[in-house]
C-alpha cells in the first residue's frame, strides 16, 4: 500500500511539472507585426524560441580601441566639409567631372557608389550599413562589414602589419594604409637587389 | 726489412727536436707581441660566454664597447641582456602575403651590422612556382624583375629557424654556439674557431661565414648591439639570425627589424608561451607548416597561409 501511494504522488508531481512547462512555453508565444520582404505589413506568430533575442544587427564598435595612425588623406583634402559644407548634396550616381576625377572606383563598382560609405549629409564621417556614422580613424569597422574574416584576423594582429613592441604597446595600421579603399588590390613593388652570385664575388 | 734500413735513432731525435721548435715558433708568432695592448691579452684569455662571471662579463662588455666605439667613431653599446622568464620566441611568415620584395633582407643587414662587402645576408628569399608548391629544388634566389610578385610565383623567405632541436649546436667542437632559454640559437664570436661544422649541419643554410674582413661602413653601423647578436664580427667566424636579440629581449621589446619593415605584414612574431599572442592565434587557426619537418629539427619559425 505504501509503495502505491508513493508512485501516485510521483505521478502527480510529474504531471504538475509538465503542465507548468506547457504553460510557460505557451505564454511566451506571441503574435507580432513585421514587414515582409516586399515591405507589406504582416502579422506572424512567433514561438518562445524565436522570441529569444537574436544577434544584435547594429554593428557594435569593438570593445577594444585600436591605436592607429592618422588616415592617409591626400594633401589638404580633409576635412571634406571645407568644400562639401557649402555644396548642395547630390545623391545622383554619376561620373565625376569637376573634382575627385582622379578617383577611379575599382572595388565592386557595379554595386557601389560614393555615398554607400561616405555620409551624404556630413562628409567628414563614414557611414556604416546600420546608418551609424563613424570617424575616418575607425574605418576598419566599415571595411569589416564585408571583409569580416580579414577584420577578425586584423584585430588579433594576423592580417596586416603591426609595429611597436611584441610585449608592449603595438601600433596597428588602418586597412587604408595599405589598400586604397577605392582600388584595394595591393600594388606590385620593385624588389630590392638580388644577392651577389657567389661565382661573381669570388676573387 | 730491417736489413734495408736500420732504425736511425739520431735522425729521428733531430726531427722531433725540429718539429718541437717549429711548433713553439708558430705558437710564439700566433701570440700577441710585446707591444700589444692589455686588451688584446684579455681578449686572448677570455672565457666562453657561458663561463663568464658577472664581473668578467662587465669587463668584457666594457672592453668591447671601447674597442667598437673607437673603431666606428661613435658611442657603441654592447648589451648582454639575458632571456626573459616565461618567453619562448616564435616567428611566423604568411606565404599567401609575401611578395618577395626583399625589404626584410636589407632591413636585417642594416639592423644587424652584416658585412656589406663581402656580402652577407641572413635572410634569403626564394622564388617558387605556384604550380609546384614548396619544391626547394626549383627555388630561384636571383630573380630580379621590374615588379614583384610575378605571375605564377610565390615567395619564401628563409632565415634561421631557431630549431628546438638544433643540429648546428651539436656539432660545434668548442661549444661556441648554443640554444638560449628563450629558444634563440646564438654564437659567441669570441669563442668560434671558424671550423664551419655548424654550417654543414644546418639544413636551412641559415649560417654564414665571414670569409673576409667584414666591410661595415662606420656611418651605417648600428650602435645598439648585443654580445650574442649584432655586435661587429671579426673575420673567420660564423654568424646567423638571432630574432634581433638586441631588440626583442628588452622590456618592452621591439619587433624584429624584418617584421617591422615588411610592407605586406606577412611577418609575425611573438611569445609561443603566451596564449593571447598573435603567433599562438595563427598556429591554432591557420594552415601552418614547418620547413623540412622530417628532419625533426622542430623549428620555431612557422610558415602559414592566412587565407
Amino acid at each position: 500500500m505504501k509503495t502505491l501511494s508513493f508512485v501516485s504522488t510521483m505521478l502527480v508531481l510529474v504531471a504538475l511539472v509538465f503542465v507548468q512547462f506547457l504553460l510557460a512555453t505557451q505564454s511566451r508565444a506571441e503574435r507580432i507585426k513585421e514587414f515582409d520582404r516586399s515591405g507589406k505589413l504582416i502579422v506572424v506568430e512567433k514561438t518562445a524560441a524565436e522570441l529569444q533575442p537574436a544577434y544584435n544587427i547594429k554593428n557594435k564598435s569593438p570593445e577594444k580601441v585600436f591605436p592607429v595612425p592618422r588616415p592617409p588623406f591626400s594633401e589638404g583634402i580633409f576635412p571634406c566639409s571645407q568644400c562639401h559644407g557649402y555644396m548642395k548634396p547630390n545623391p545622383q550616381r554619376r561620373i565625376l567631372k569637376d573634382y575627385h576625377e582622379d578617383i577611379v572606383l575599382h572595388h565592386a563598382e557595379g554595386q557601389r557608389w560614393c555615398t554607400d560609405c561616405h555620409n551624404l549629409l556630413n562628409r567628414d564621417k563614414l557611414r556604416l550599413v546600420s546608418g551609424e556614422l563613424i570617424d575616418f580613424s575607425e574605418s576598419y569597422r566599415l571595411c569589416g562589414q564585408c571583409h569580416g574574416d580579414k577584420f577578425r584576423d586584423w584585430k588579433v594582429g594576423v592580417h596586416g602589419k603591426r609595429t611597436g613592441n611584441w610585449n608592449g604597446d603595438k601600433q596597428y595600421l588602418l586597412c587604408v594604409h595599405c589598400h586604397n579603399p577605392h582600388d584595394p588590390k595591393f600594388k606590385p613593388l620593385k624588389p630590392m637587389p638580388p644577392p651577389v652570385r657567389p661565382d661573381a664575388a669570388s676573387h | 726489412m730491417s736489413k734495408n734500413k736500420p732504425y736511425d735513432h739520431a735522425h729521428h731525435s733531430s726531427r722531433r727536436k725540429f718539429l718541437k721548435g717549429l711548433a713553439a715558433g708558430i705558437g710564439l708568432i700566433a701570440l700577441p707581441d710585446k707591444q700589444a695592448s692589455a686588451s688584446v691579452w684579455e681578449e686572448f684569455f677570455q672565457k666562453n660566454f657561458r663561463e663568464l662571471s658577472k664581473d668578467d662579463l662587465k669587463t668584457v662588455l666594457a672592453r668591447l664597447e671601447k674597442k667598437y666605439s673607437k673603431q666606428f667613431a661613435k658611442q657603441v653599446t654592447v648589451k648582454a641582456t639575458p632571456p626573459i622568464e616565461g618567453v619562448r620566441y616564435g616567428y611566423a611568415l604568411d606565404l599567401s602575403r609575401c611578395i618577395g620584395c626583399r625589404r626584410c633582407v636589407y632591413a636585417c643587414v642594416k639592423e644587424n651590422n652584416q658585412s656589406r662587402d663581402p656580402q652577407i645576408h641572413w635572410i634569403r628569399v626564394m622564388q617558387l612556382d605556384k604550380e609546384k608548391g614548396v619544391d626547394l629544388s626549383r627555388a630561384e634566389h636571383y630573380y630580379n624583375p621590374e615588379k614583384v610578385p610575378e605571375k605564377g610565383h610565390f615567395y619564401m623567405p628563409v632565415q634561421c629557424q631557431q630549431c628546438e632541436n638544433p643540429p648546428c649546436t651539436k656539432v660545434c667542437p668548442v661549444q661556441a654556439t648554443w640554444k638560449e632559454n628563450d629558444g634563440i640559437v646564438v654564437v659567441d664570436y669570441n669563442w668560434c674557431i671558424g671550423c664551419r661544422y655548424c654550417m654543414a649541419a644546418c639544413p636551412y643554410s641559415a649560417r654564414h661565414f665571414n670569409w673576409g674582413k667584414p666591410g661595415l661602413p662606420a656611418a651605417e653601423m648600428n650602435p645598439d648591439t648585443h654580445y650574442l647578436g649584432n655586435r661587429p664580427r671579426p673575420k673567420g667566424v660564423v654568424e646567423k639570425c638571432t630574432f634581433c636579440i638586441q631588440r626583442t629581449r628588452e622590456q618592452p621589446g621591439r619587433y624584429p627589424a624584418c617584421e617591422e619593415i615588411c610592407p605586406v605584414g606577412a611577418r609575425k612574431f611573438g611569445n609561443l608561451l603566451d596564449p593571447e599572442s598573435e603567433i599562438r592565434y595563427l598556429i591554432e587557426n591557420k594552415r601552418v607548416f614547418i620547413l623540412k619537418e622530417d628532419l625533426n629539427t622542430q623549428p620555431k619559425f612557422f610558415y602559414f597561409y592566412a587565407t
